[in-house]
């Protein structure tokens, strides 16, 4: 199964937001895939094996060098966004 | 457990506020009022902000001020506060902001209910535009109650 994480600065709140709209996002395109949610300071053991990781325009810099595909959302509350981001990253 | 309501010590609406910090520092002072926090989470909302950017705008026009559960959460709260003049954190594309909401919460598991609770609220496009309008404090819990 894929996996994606959401990050964002803390590890509570924007993420979990993030986490909730892209599992709706997720059911709406019909793919299978666990979201956590976690800080942006334990990105490298939380994205280990993820193949998307979901975050701020603001904390793509601090994220750095990453396997994952760092998919950047603008609008957390926007899952038509959400889901074409993924819907791009994941097909 | 549901989301809490903001009591009206907790909603300030058509605030001035100079810039970013001292929006988030309305939020903080609001959060303090209603009793569910120490002045001691507000510096902790702003040093988010210094640390990790304005991450926390996110939608066009919302900022969603929090900081990591602490001794200083006396109990879950949430504070609303609608800006006169809307001020920029220094997003890339939601700036300016209008809305702030500052959230407390004791424990990790609460935080996961209630940030739900607030996606089910903000995924309708319409409900920030109302929050930036509402004219009372009653109308602002509608709106989280119902939906605008």
């Amino acid at each position: 199964m894929k996996r994606i994480v959401a990050i964002c600065g803390q590890g509570v709140g924007t993420s979990a937001i993030l986490k909730v709209n892209a599992e709706r996002a997720l059911d709406r395109l019909g793919i299978r895939a666990s979201v956590s949610a976690s800080d942006v300071a334990s990105v490298g053991t939380a994205a280990a094996n993820a193949q998307v990781i979901l975050t701020s325009p603001e904390l793509v810099e601090s994220i750095g060098k990453t396997n994952a595909d760092v998919v950047v959302i603008d609008n957390y509350f926007d899952v038509g966004e959400i889901e074409r981001k993924l819907e791009d990253a994941l097909g | 457990m549901p989301l809490p309501e903001p009591p009206d010590a907790a909603v300030e609406l058509g605030a001035h506020a100079a810039d970013w910090r001292a929006a988030v520092r309305l939020a903080g002072e609001a959060l303090v009022r209603s009793g569910a926090v120490s002045p001691m989470y507000t510096e902790r909302m702003i040093n988010v902000v210094d640390e990790f950017g304005a991450y926390i705008v996110i939608a066009p026009g919302l900022a969603l001020a929090h900081a990591r559960p602490g001794r200083d959460v006396k109990a879950d709260g949430l504070a609303v506060v609608t800006l006169a003049e809307p001020v920029r954190f220094g997003h890339p594309h939601n700036d300016p902001v209008s809305v702030v909401v500052g959230l407390a919460v004791r424990g990790a598991d609460a935080h996961v209910s209630h940030v739900a609770e607030l996606a089910n609220i903000f995924n309708d496009p319409a409900a920030i535009p109302a929050l930036a309008s509402a004219t009372s404090a009653d109308e602002v819990r509608r709106i989280f109650r119902k939906g605008a």
